[in-house]
């Protein structure tokens, strides 16, 4: 075991290196802005004093590298600053300016967006798990065909294409679900699934497409391989021979696609919450870079990135842990 | 949500009852004796949903008009998957004729699907290329004497102008012009961007692969970090910079999204290359070739491109879709490509509330669903044709 | 089984006829063959590659790979039609009554469970034994497989398991029912001659203990002689002859088969030997070398001279590859010195000039990779000529086509083909004009026939030979096969684990006494003689074969 810990180590110490590149570069690009911040936020017309004080505020006036690491030093405890939209504003009522910290216009944002990458995740993974393990048992089967249609159509269809689609059949001419999705912090559970599940189907579309097409892949590519002719050979049933000889092969496979998928939604929730205006920190996202709300703009890359190189860093290390291989080395 | 599970419980009825039939109409060949009750039941499924449809088409054709409202998409999408295919088919018959040997020979063992999708391919180029004249107004264009807004579907009662059939826009724009010009700018500008992407990402991963050592693991390491960052997000926050530089440049803001979109993509050209790349130089060939005493160029552009170029193929299908629909969804959310330029992501954003009069005015919904349809029927057709292309080589190789 | 023997046959496969499917076209694999196989027997099945061989054993059990059908023709298995029989029925019988031994162990063991659970699947599922009598069943057949430690190795995974034990230990697999026919498809073709004869000793053992029947697939003539009653010749998927062992061995009557025994009697008559003090023209001198961290080669030394085949002989894993690399520059050495015509060359092969460069060429084992699949055969060949000789236009085409018709190939014809139209024997062809093109002294052919079937690589061989006394060139010939070493080599260097254990002239080397490894590896080699593994297991014992007498050594 010990050899696979210390892979699994060396994975997960390269996880957390690339993260911190990656908030440098997302950093770096930020700082690629031409003029100054304090200027942007209070406009052409302020007062050389007011763009200083705002400097000093916000801590423009330090070098580069010593702001990026008191931003980092912030961000790993949950600050990432104060929203510049957030304040200029404090700065004209004169209030206390921890009213409109990035943090917490984030974090309610943040679980709505979960909520619906988990929603999406809970139709799309078992469906397409099914239903590509099925077109690879039946492989060029009309079956086969029609989902291999289907599948690259959906693939291919930008995100509102779909949610358009929906809308237009689920919603419009089939009054079924909401167009809008607008959730409030008091709803209850069943009316947030209500609202939030058409955006979910849209996700699950593209998602559970991808995730099938590769499961498919990957059972067909393990079909082939000698040890499975030998259990058919053997006599075994069909049946037992997907369970007991494939299925443990695929795991790994398997948990790799569906962890790439899982970080693939976390791009495809930027669209879709667009569509249904959908309040979560995709369009947030969207909505701050409009405004060039950089602190915003910043912090949410980061989670971006952050979710996205977990979930990488999750699968590798499953497939390393599902290889038996590593588990059981000579 | 009971009349659900009854339904679904008759089909396992009838699938039972299905198999059957057809062992003792068949006299238990072994097609009947074998086949697993799944098999089975996914028959009689199929049929069930294809019975629906047909019931939800004549629906569609129903005289009354709410009725036919109801189901007009359904039935349109129906006519148009039967048009296309026949239109595929002929297509290939086609191809199947004239043309050299060669073509012919690839025409014949094509599938529908493909055959569909070079069939489009080559009507977006069209398209493309002579918009100008088939549009019949300007894309930037102003047409005097008429109103803005005019509803699309050629309605006089509900606002309409028949000479406008898609309407036009807030400032009197023709809908339909802009949609055709769509096809020039949006395409045309995928297209560039993925050439881009594959002269950086190609070049650069097979440089990487022929070479090695540090060259290599300094790109790789770059290319680690930038593949990090979900592509999108990478995209819109280096969007919001460029916006910030473009005017104070007087560069158009459309060329930075070009080019951030081709660096973005070529990281996972460079993969591809890199990968494909290795593979061929680890080949006896390339051995002798360098035991030979060969220069770098020589291996670079006579050993190992043209042994790349089938896989390096199919990615640029892959990666023109990815780029096209990367570029669209930037310009839905209001940061791609910019106007005065037609572009079918930004027509999906400023029509995209007409979907709502579907109910009452099928018509008036569709220019939303039309821009946003074009961009994915073209991304089907290539995903198709890379789709069959990749079939090939593997089956070649087995 | 205690049924009247004999009078029915176990396997009776009658005109079978067996397509595969190419290019949306269904292509005859197999074209009407007859099988006769009896209880206990064992029939060999040899042909080269295409012969429809596996197919044809794989048929035998009713099975087909993806692609290929029966269209034709009838397979009974005592007495059952495997052809119309249900699929509940043919799955009642694989396993249990008929088992299937396959080519490669590693592959074919499922990598997530252990030796013993996959032992036991077999016996469980068909209901003949419980889980813990049918594991300790396992467990003495391992020890009557002579497998290391048969009580310890079946709770190991595949991938911890040595390939001459997986393969025992995938006999013992199908064993496990006791069937009544075992289908064993070429079982020793991946391993090293050492390991094979205690393979081959293993199986000949078990299958005659319980009197099972098997069919015996390979292409190696002198292995199923050993193991086989009966041998069948195939010949492109149609059946060349039939007859016992003995009588197939001493009196074939088809020309085909004459010519395959034929083979085996080339050889090259002995050349005088090299005059002391003359300078080789390739000399390794004290050569170490390593990859990365870990040492392959230690203090390796020997000459090639000019006229002369030098026959580097070991088995995967000996480093006779590496020497090569050594030799051409890819591997720089740790230590010592490569010398040509008796002056040292740059180590690294970048820092060489043409002319060092063009004086060692190379020849591949596989004529596939080693051909730019995209390049006519003209470019191919042409290439060194323009590249180290200038010539160009005319001249160059002239070149090209001469170099053509010394590798029996018509210029006319082959100049713009691709290779991929090529067979494996032409294809081989090809390399040696693209070396002989740069007009070199010394070639190095690695493993250049093992890829290629017997009268395929014959003919190489003689065009070598040939080539080497119209030209003088200088092999050195990189090989793990003593039949090809016998048949071209001069002198003969036996390496092993990195080092040489033997060198010298070639008589000296096939005559003792021999180092201890080389006479392992010479004895280990299969000969046409039927009772060949029989007496050399009376002479030797069975303890001093294999794996275990290459541990004492």
């Amino acid at each position: 075991m010990g050899n696979v810990l210390t892979i699994i180590l060396q994975r997960l110490a390269l996880g957390f290196l690339t993260l911190l590149v990656v908030s440098g570069v997302i950093f770096v690009a930020v700082n690629l802005l031409p003029g100054d911040f304090a200027q942007s936020i209070l406009g052409q017309g302020a007062t050389p004093e007011a763009v200083a004080s705002i400097r000093r505020d916000l801590g423009l006036d330090q070098p580069m590298v010593s702001r990026y690491f008191t931003w980092l030093g912030g961000a790993l405890q949950g600050d990432f600053g104060s929203s510049f939209a957030q304040a200029s504003f404090a700065n004209f009522t004169g209030s206390e300016s921890g009213a409109g910290s990035v943090a917490q216009q984030i974090a309610p944002r943040f679980a709505n967006t979960m909520f619906l990458a988990a929603v999406s995740a809970a139709i799309a993974v078992p469906f397409a798990i099914v239903l590509g393990v099925l077109a690879a048992l039946y492989r060029n089967s009309i079956f086969d065909r029609a989902t291999n249609i289907f599948t690259l159509s959906s693939i291919s269809s930008p995100e509102f294409f779909l949610a358009y689609v929906l809308i237009l059949f689920l919603a419009v001419l089939n009054p079924i679900l909401p167009a809008v999705s607008n959730i409030f912090a008091d709803m209850s559970f069943s009316e947030r699934l209500e609202k939030t599940l058409l955006p979910a189907l849209t996700l699950t579309l593209v998602v559970t497409a991808h995730m099938m097409r590769m499961t498919r892949a990957a059972i067909i590519n393990l079909l082939s391989s000698p040890y499975i002719e030998m259990a058919r050979l053997k006599g075994m049933s069909p049946l037992r021979v997907i369970v007991r000889h494939a299925l443990p092969n695929a795991l790994a496979p398997i948990i790799n696609v569906v962890a790439i998928n899982l970080a693939y939604l976390i791009t495809g929730v930027v669209v879709v919450e667009v569509v249904f205006v959908y309040p979560g920190i995709g369009q947030l996202f969207v909505d701050s870079v409009k405004f060039r709300d950089i602190p915003v703009v910043q912090a949410c890359c980061l989670i971006f990135a952050a979710a996205y190189i977990l979930l990488n860093l999750t699968a590798d290390i499953m497939s390393i842990l599902s290889n038996p291989r590593l588990r059981h080395p000579k | 949500m009971i009349w659900f599970a009854a339904a679904l419980l008759g089909f396992a009825a009838l699938a039972w009852g299905f198999r059957v039939a057809g062992q003792t109409a068949t006299g238990r060949a072994p097609y009947f004796r074998d086949m697993p009750f799944g098999v089975a039941y996914g028959y009689v499924l199929a049929v069930a949903a294809l019975m629906w449809l047909v019931w939800a088409y004549t629906q569609g054709r129903s005289a009354d008009p709410a009725v036919a409202n109801k189901f007009f998409f359904l039935r349109i999408a129906v006519e148009g998957f039967i048009i296309f295919s026949i239109a595929a088919w002929l297509f290939r018959l086609l191809g199947r004729s004239v043309g050299t040997k060669q073509t012919k020979r690839l025409f014949r063992s094509m599938p529908l699907t493909a055959a569909f999708g070079i069939m489009m391919i080559l009507i977006y180029v069209f398209v493309a290329v002579f918009a100008s004249f088939l549009a019949p107004y300007g894309q930037a264009e102003i047409i005097r004497g008429v109103p803005a807004n005019i509803m699309p579907g050629g309605d006089i009662a509900l606002g309409g102008n028949p000479d406008f059939p898609l309407g036009t826009d807030q400032i009197g724009r023709d809908i339909l012009s802009r949609l055709i010009y769509g096809a020039q700018n949006t395409v045309g500008i995928a297209f560039v961007t993925t050439v881009i992407a594959f002269l950086l990402g190609g070049s650069m991963g097979f440089l990487a692969a022929t070479l090695g050592g540090w060259l290599d693991q300094l790109l790789s390491r770059i290319v680690d970090v930038l593949m990090a960052i979900p592509s999108l997000i990478f995209a819109l926050l280096l969007m919001t910079i460029a916006s910030v530089w473009a005017p104070r440049l007087g560069i158009p803001q459309t060329y930075f999204m070009i080019l951030i979109i081709a660096v973005i993509d070529s990281t996972r050209v460079y993969r591809l290359a890199r990968a494909v790349g290795q593979n061929i130089v680890v080949m006896d060939y390339i051995e002798a070739a360098k035991l030979r005493g060969e220069g770098l160029g020589y291996l670079m552009f006579r050993e190992i491109l043209p042994n790349a170029t089938s896989p390096l193929l199919a990615e640029f299908g892959l990666r023109f879709c990815f780029v096209f629909l990367t570029i669209a969804s930037l310009s839905f959310l209001g940061v791609g490509i910019q106007p005065p330029l037609a572009d079918w992501g930004t027509m999906v954003r400023d029509l995209g509330g007409f979907v709502n009069f579907a109910q009452f005015a099928p018509m008036v919904a569709t220019p939303p669903l039309l821009a946003a349809g074009a961009i994915a029927l073209l991304a089907v057709a290539v995903n198709f044709v890379v789709d069959w292309m990749l079939h090939r080589s593997s089956g070649l190789k087995d | 089984m205690t049924q009247a023997p004999d009078t029915t046959p176990l396997v009776k496969i009658r005109d079978i006829r067996i397509d595969g499917r190419t290019d949306e076209t269904w292509i005859p694999i197999i074209k009407g063959v007859n099988l006769t196989l009896q209880r206990g027997q064992v029939l060999g099945l040899i042909g080269e590659s295409g012969a429809g061989k596996s197919t044809l054993g794989l048929a035998a059990m009713g099975y087909t790979r993806d692609g290929v059908r029966i269209s034709g023709g009838s397979v009974e298995f005592d007495g059952i039609d495997l052809l119309t029989a249900s699929a509940a029925v043919k799955r009642d019988l694989l396993g249990k009554r008929i088992a299937y031994v396959a080519q490669s162990a590693a592959a074919s063991f499922n990598p997530a469970h252990r030796l013993i659970d996959q032992h036991v699947e077999g016996p469980v599922q068909h209901g003949i034994a419980g889980r813990k009598d049918s594991a300790e069943d396992g467990i003495a057949l391992y020890r009557k497989l002579r497998l290391p430690n048969p009580e310890e190795i079946g709770f190991r995974y595949p991938h911890q398991v040595s390939g001459g034990q997986l393969q025992r230990a995938m006999t013992a697999m199908a064993m496990s029912c006791r069937p009544d026919l075992i289908i064993f498809d070429e079982p020793t073709t991946a391993l090293d001659v050492t390991t094979q004869i205690e393979v081959l000793s293993a199986i000949r053992d078990i299958v005659a203990q319980y009197n099972t029947a098997a069919i015996y697939i390979t292409h190696d003539l002198a292995v199923v002689a050993q193991m086989a009653d009966r041998i069948k010749v195939l010949l492109r998927g149609e059946e060349v002859e039939t007859a016992d062992t003995r009588t197939m061995l001493d009196a074939p009557t088809q020309d085909y088969t004459k010519s395959l025994w034929a083979v085996r009697s080339f050889e090259r008559p002995a050349k005088p030997a090299v005059q002391t003090g003359a300078v080789p023209v390739v000399s390794m001198q004290n050569v170490d070398a390593s990859y990365g961290k870990v040492p392959v080669l230690h203090d390796v030394s020997f000459d090639i001279h000019a006229g002369r085949t030098v026959a580097v002989v070991g088995e995967s894993g000996s480093g006779k590859s590496t020497a090569a690399r050594c030799i051409t520059g890819l591997l720089p050495p740790t230590s010592g010195q490569i010398l040509f015509d008796g002056k040292v060359l740059p180590a690294d092969y970048r820092k060489r000039s043409k002319g060092q460069l063009r004086q060692v060429q190379m020849i591949y084992q596989m004529a596939d990779t080693a051909l730019n699949p995209r390049m006519s055969i003209g470019q191919i060949i042409a290439r060194p000529v323009q590249f180290y000789l200038g010539l160009t236009g005319k001249a160059k085409r002239q070149r090209v086509d001469a170099l053509l018709e010394q590798i029996e190939l018509d210029p006319a014809e082959y100049y713009n083909r691709l290779t991929s139209e090529l067979s494996g024997g032409q294809k081989q062809r090809i390399g040696i004009a693209r070396a002989l093109a740069a007009e070199p002294r010394f070639i190095i052919c690695d493993e250049v026939t093992s890829a290629l079937d017997q009268l395929v690589a014959e003919g190489i061989l003689r065009l070598l030979a040939r080539l080497q006394d119209e030209l003088s060139l200088s092999y050195m010939f990189i090989t793990h096969d003593l039949a090809t070493v016998r048949a071209i080599a001069d002198e003969v260097v036996v390496m092993k684990d990195g080092r040489v254990v033997e060198q010298g002239p070639k008589a000296e080397m096939f005559s003792p006494p021999h180092h201890a490894y080389t006479d392992l590896l010479l004895s280990s080699v299969p000969e046409m003689d039927p009772d060949w593994l029989s007496n050399l297991l009376a002479e030797r014992g069975v303890d001093n074969i294999g794996d275990a007498a290459v541990n004492k050594i």
